[in-house]
């Protein structure tokens, strides 16, 4: 593949990934504010288009009209930067998370009439062929990409950290605290739940893992990681991945009976929504995450004429996301929180040895 | 000439350094405490580039994002302020700057001359994970182990420095 084609297909591919993940985020904002309402008996946002759909634009306005107000007396350098340091490694671990098969580009061919002058191109003229390429759908295939996401996630802990720090409010500080000692915790679990299936897969690479996933058993019932075995390091992994997200029931360093509104109560404006879109990526990266590792990623009944068939896998990829979502906000709609000592023995004394002997169990089995 | 990787590896080179000094240059340490997490990043990205990419990841998860958060806990916990500065520290910079660079020469001078061991090409490294695993499990077993103990004693030494001694009852207030 020449370079000019790999830095455009990575261009395009970045490009239409970011934005498709920032509208994924503005929209499960607006589907968690209509499942909880419907849930409560209300009728969620309603108002500014049909369903609310055009609520996630008008939110966005209005974040970028607000006053971005700085109390006195925050350490500034750090209270700007956190904001930031959030939303950049949530957005971040989406480059390495595979959405499909390759795609094969071309061969076409450059029509005769096109004046082609780029110096880049290898051709100058009408009538070259171009392709095919094989281009994975996936931004970037790292052979650690497991390791990558797990790296990019520890460091988010520093936004929510810092931002509680610097706030130079009580209140802040708590959340930022309890933020950074919850993640510390469940990380290991976290990390200890995906080891099962690495071990299973026997690769770090997501697509690697994705695609030893496929086939049927007895041809109806396929060959996800949760149903060969997988299914108590799914749920370490389910537990740990809504403490690593903030979400309830453990939503602790944002306990609004508690702490007013936890990390982000200074926070206004867009630094504010920076946090919000920061929370919503790191969810859909977990659910992401969840797709991949159990639920066979892409891998579904494929059908129909050979158009549909390329377009099928991104969707299911996509309605497994979906799913995840769904039972994230359900659950919000479902359960209380837990109290902090409660929260941390859970972490410690139940998901971390059941996650191990998740572990062992695994490795048993696979040495068997 | 210059490739891609050999230009990354030195601007990740000058990155780690200006870490380093901006670390102990800062009076705040949350300031160092951030300072020294540039250096842990910008060294994973060295690793990556000299192609451990194992050992880049490692070092992320490990040293950036769990020691590190432990550092700033602590400090955020603490509330510990701006450092102050007192004869003795100044005394320590004199000699202590000196020193440093002597040693750092020394130390570079010998692994360069008297270690036996050269210089690895970037990219050189065979550091994928599956040539770490064997290695780890088969052929450095026993050192591996060790260390693990090691690390079990200094977890056990933790859980006994934090838990409460269980002489002294808890004292009721009335």
């Amino acid at each position: 593949m020449p370079i000019w084609v790999f830095i455009l297909a990575s261009v395009i591919k970045s490009a239409v990934v970011l934005v498709v993940l920032l509208t994924a985020v503005a929209y499960t904002v607006w589907l968690e504010r209509k499942v909880v309402g419907h849930m409560q008996n209300r009728w969620g946002p309603t108002r500014v288009g049909p369903f609310g759909l055009l609520q996630p634009a008008a939110d966005g306005l209005k974040f970028l009209f607000k006053e971005d107000l700085t109390p006195p007396h925050v350490y500034k350098p750090l209270y700007i930067a956190a904001p930031l340091i959030a939303v950049i490694f949530a957005l971040t671990s989406i480059s390495v998370v595979p959405f499909g098969n390759s795609v094969v580009f071309g061969p076409f061919t450059v029509p005769q009439f096109l004046p082609f002058h780029v110096a880049m191109m290898p051709f100058h003229w009408g009538g070259a062929v171009i392709g095919p390429y094989l281009i994975p759908l996936q931004i970037t295939d790292v052979n650690t990409g497991m390791l990558l996401i797990l790296g990019v996630t520890s460091i988010g802990v520093y936004g929510v950290a810092l931002a509680g720090w610097s706030s130079n409010n009580k209140y802040s500080l708590l959340g930022g605290l309890r933020a950074s000692a919850q993640m510390v915790s469940y990380e290991i679990s976290l990390g200890l739940s995906l080891v099962g299936v690495l071990i299973m897969a026997g690769s770090f690479s997501l697509r690697t893992i994705v695609e030893s996933q496929g086939g049927h058993f007895w041809g109806f019932i396929p060959r996800w990681n949760i149903f060969t075995g997988q299914f108590v390091g799914f749920f370490c992994y389910l537990m740990a991945a809504y403490a690593e997200t903030n979400r309830i029931p453990f939503d602790l360093p944002e306990a609004e009976t508690e702490l007013v509104a936890g990390y982000h109560t200074e926070y206004s404006a867009m630094k504010f929504a920076m946090f919000f879109m920061a929370e919503y990526a790191n969810m859909i990266t977990v659910a992401c995450l969840a797709t991949l590792l159990f639920f066979g990623g892409w891998n579904g009944p494929l059908f129909g004429p050979r158009i549909l068939q390329a377009v099928l896998p991104v969707f299911w990829f996509a309605a497994k996301i979906f799913g995840f979502l769904f039972l994230y906000i359900w659950v919000r709609g479902t359960l209380p929180r837990f109290r902090y000592d409660q929260l941390m023995s859970f972490g410690w004394k139940f998901l971390l040895p059941l996650s191990i002997a998740n572990l062992i169990a695994t490795a048993i089995a696979v040495a068997w | 000439m210059l490739s891609v990787h050999l230009i990354l590896f030195l601007a990740f080179g000058v990155v780690c350094v200006a870490g380093a000094i901006n670390l102990l240059v800062q009076t705040h340490p949350i300031n160092s405490a951030l300072s020294l997490i540039v250096v842990m990043a910008a060294l994973a990205g060295e690793y990556l580039l000299l192609g451990a990419e194992f050992v880049a990841a490692v070092q992320v998860i490990v040293y950036a994002g769990a020691i590190m958060v432990l550092f700033v806990f602590t400090i955020m916990l603490l509330n510990a302020g701006v450092e102050e500065r007192t004869k003795g520290s100044r005394v320590a910079v004199l000699f202590g700057i000196p020193g440093m660079l002597l040693g750092s020469v020394l130390v570079a001078w010998v692994f360069l001359r008297h270690s036996g061991t050269e210089a690895v090409a970037v990219g050189a490294l065979p550091g994928a994970p599956k040539t770490i695993g064997p290695l780890l499990f088969h052929e450095f077993l026993l050192p591996f182990e060790i260390t693990s103990i090691l690390i079990l004693i200094a977890i056990m030494g933790a859980v006994v420095l934090a838990s409460k001694p269980p002489t002294a009852p808890p004292r009721k207030v009335d």
